[in-house]
């Protein structure tokens, strides 16, 4: 699953709509007379797991899995949300973005505790922050296990740096930033070269990638209390983030806007943090005449990743211990090295990362750039966050904070204040 | 039971022996309970799904809107709570003053152009059944095209409009970082959209005015100004009542405009410091993308009673005006 967020793609969603309702009469039950169990998969975007089912299907033969796909995750949502709260609809397996997952963890009373299912021996199948994410904060209940992640690099135009006299190999790119502090006095040299363009996009991928990057919890402590004010690391984000605004490294475009698709193909930024699903993306805005243009490197500090899902049992399956087995096969190394090959959703799993099908991925248009290996180290680099129920609101706000500082509507000072004063506001 | 319907054979006093047959009395007791129910039963379909569709929800929502109601399913039961915390809510009065700034800003002009129109189209003009048809085409166009295309008319760095403003040596605008600037982009899609529309309302009202009520008036010495003010204006006055109503009503539920011109992944928010956030739209943030149900039930009835109210000073306005 890709994490293509929040883009919503007509095309996609009228055929995942279509499928929904064509599918609509195939229920959680015993087909008619063959004994088999049915077991509903709902999914948003592309996971990429066809040709698992048919495999688990010819070794699990009284098992036959239907599919519900939903395009986008905007669609996916609400429906979701209804399937829970109704305790209807919900089918046998459900795919959890990783938002939404920080959601549910506040009611973990919906999802099935995979413990019962045998899934303690599985923990070393996954990034240690990956595993922590499904795990309520007592440790005792595993809501989900992990699919893919968006595993994250810097991606960056070699046209623009070979004009602003800054390297343009991606192992000399990299090492122009070890930490964001020297991100920052690259972009002011990138800036002094007079290039026409900004050095970043949008202060959010930037805000929301050192945030992650500083302690093992942001807005929430680890007893969901909130703590946007008093933790140093949201500050120590935030004033990193305004430092590199008030130099003017940001182009202040609205990520997935017409603008920034402009961007890439006029070479409004010169760099981008980019999650591995941002790749197609990426591409398909720049266009062919750009190719090789645009690498990867490292991202500035230790790792990042951007979005990610899980698999999960909702309680009201029929089939719990079923649907169970089923997500452990999906989400095993060998699974998700399945969904790399077929869709590039970017795996979890230490044991799949190290395989070679990722190990040795390069992207063409990016200069062959060893993509897998560059978001692997990213990914494994990255220590585990805690996420609390609201941190995607309070992200969201905390974003438009920085929109308003980038628009100098706000002084930064008077910027955090509203985002300290939202975030409360929406927690009480 | 005696049968007290009138017959027509003994009213005309011929064939005064014969008795109806017994089985008319069914057929009458059929036919009355024909003409007593069947205009309800005519009816029925109607009020069968405004009441599954539309009166149920309402009332659901109300119901939801005493509760804290989250993603954990049903909550308690809190009362006003919600209510009381929504008269206290900045962003609530902030999103209400953006919806009635930008439906005057949408209705007022609106219907004035449309009545300019209606009334030029109303007399002689070449090529009249193209232009009739052509005031009507953007209200067929689908409002998700209306609001992408406008959105790159206003974009900051490479629209059109900053693009013509930059000809006359004026700074380049960023439209979604103002209020006013904001309003004026996203008016100007509703504008664009329903005075055609408003213009079609007004045209089949005016062609019903008698043409003798301006024959006079010219033979009176009035000119077309003033026939159109003293004539045609309170001429067409339901039409207008009625254009004004349902402009009121759609204006508070803007949505999809202002939804698209915001862009990016947050764009339910009307901007960094909801600069253009309706009412509707947040609403819509509140349910479902904060998860509280239950004060984004409390944001719908506030808009319902919003409309409420406005279509009352409406209706009371023209009254008056009679």
């Amino acid at each position: 699953m890709p994490v293509r967020l929040r883009r919503t793609l007509l095309a996609t969603a009228l055929a995942g709509a279509l499928a929904a309702t064509s599918a609509c009469g195939g229920e959680t039950g015993d087909s008619a007379g063959s004994g088999k169990t049915t077991l509903v998969i709902k999914t948003f975007s592309q996971f990429g797991y066809e040709q698992l089912f048919a495999e688990y299907e010819a070794s699990h033969p009284n098992i036959s899995i239907e599919e519900e796909n939903i395009g986008s995750l905007g669609d996916y949502l609400p429906k979701l949300q209804q399937w829970i709260a109704t305790g209807e609809g919900a089918g046998d397996v459900v795919a959890l973005e990783e938002g939404i997952l920080s959601q549910f963890m506040a009611n973990p009373q919906h999802f099935v505790n995979l413990f019962d299912h045998g899934a303690a021996e599985l923990e070393t199948n996954f990034l240690d922050w990956k595993w922590r994410q499904a795990l309520t904060s007592d440790g005792n209940k595993l809501i989900g296990l992990g699919t893919d992640i968006g595993a994250q690099g810097m991606c960056y135009r070699t046209d623009l740096f070979a004009e602003a006299g800054l390297p343009t190999d991606r192992k000399a790119v990299g090492e122009l930033w070890p930490t964001w502090e020297e991100y920052l006095a690259t972009g002011e040299r990138f800036l002094a070269a007079d290039t026409g363009a900004h050095f970043f996009d949008s202060s959010n991928g930037i805000y929301q990638n050192i945030l992650m990057q500083q302690g093992d919890h942001t807005y929430y402590d680890t007893s969901n209390n909130l703590v946007i004010d008093s933790n140093p690391a949201v500050r120590t984000a935030w004033d990193m983030t305004v430092d590199m605004v008030e130099a003017g490294l940001s182009a202040n475009i609205e990520p997935w806007s017409p603008q920034w698709n402009a961007g890439f193909k006029n070479g409004t930024f010169a760099t981008i943090p980019c999650p591995s699903w941002m790749l197609g993306t990426i591409e398909e805005q720049s266009g062919p005449e750009n190719a090789d243009k645009w690498d990867v490197a490292r991202v500035p500090g230790d790792g990042a990743v951007r979005g990610g899902s899980f698999l999960a049992v909702p309680t009201q399956s029929e089939h719990q211990a079923e649907a169970a087995e089923l997500v452990k096969f999906l989400t095993s190394p060998e699974g998700q090295i399945a969904a790399f090959k077929s869709k590039n959703n970017f795996p979890s799993s230490p044991q799949a990362i190290d395989d070679p099908a990722v190990q040795n991925f390069t992207n063409d248009y990016f200069n062959d750039a060893p993509v897998g290996k560059i978001f692997g180290e990213s990914a494994k680099a990255l220590q585990p966050v805690y996420l609390g129920p609201d941190n995607n609101p309070i992200g969201d706000r905390v974003s438009n904070a920085l929109v308003a500082v980038e628009q100098d509507k706000l002084s930064p000072d008077e910027a955090w204040k509203k985002a300290v004063e939202d975030a409360k506001r929406l927690v009480n | 039971m005696t049968d007290l319907r009138p017959r027509t054979a003994e009213r005309t006093g011929k064939n005064s022996d014969v008795t109806p047959p017994p089985r008319r009395r069914l057929g009458d007791f059929l036919g009355r309970m024909d003409a007593k129910w069947s205009p309800y039963l005519f009816v029925a379909p109607f009020f069968v799904i405004f009441g599954i569709f539309g009166l149920f929800p309402l009332g659901y929502t109300a119901w939801v809107s005493l509760h804290k109601w989250s993603m954990g399913g049903s909550g308690t039961f809190i009362g006003f709570e919600n209510y009381v915390e929504l008269f206290d809510d900045p962003d609530f009065w902030n999103a209400t003053i953006n919806t009635l700034g930008m439906l005057v800003l949408a209705t007022v002009p609106q219907l004035l152009i449309a009545l300019v129109l209606a009334s030029l189209l109303n007399h002689g003009l070449r090529g009249l059944t193209i232009l009739r048809v052509g005031v009507l085409l953007p209200i067929v166009t689908s409002v998700a095209a209306v609001g992408i295309v406008f959105s790159q008319i206003y974009a900051r760095d490479v629209g059109m409009v900053n693009g013509m403003l930059g000809l006359i040596g004026v700074d380049a605008v960023d439209w979604r970082a103002d209020k006013w600037s904001s309003w004026i982009a996203i008016s100007t899609m509703v504008n664009w959209r329903w005075t055609g529309y408003n213009a079609l309302i007004y045209l089949a009202a005016m062609q019903s005015i008698p043409r003798d009520l301006y024959e006079a008036a010219t033979v009176d010495g009035a000119s077309r100004i003033r026939q159109f003010w003293n004539i045609t204006v309170p001429m067409i006055r339901p039409a207008i009542i009625f254009t004004v109503i349902m402009s009121t009503i759609a204006g508070m539920q803007l949505f999809t405009e202002p939804l698209i011109f915001g862009q990016g992944s947050y764009a339910i928010s009307g901007g960094s410091l909801r600069q253009f956030q309706t009412l509707s739209m947040y609403m819509f943030e509140k349910a479902f993308r904060d998860f509280e149900y239950g004060y984004g039930s409390a944001v719908a009835w506030m808009i319902f009673v919003l409309i409420m109210l406005l279509a009352l000073i409406n209706f009371l306005i023209m009254r008056k005006g009679k």
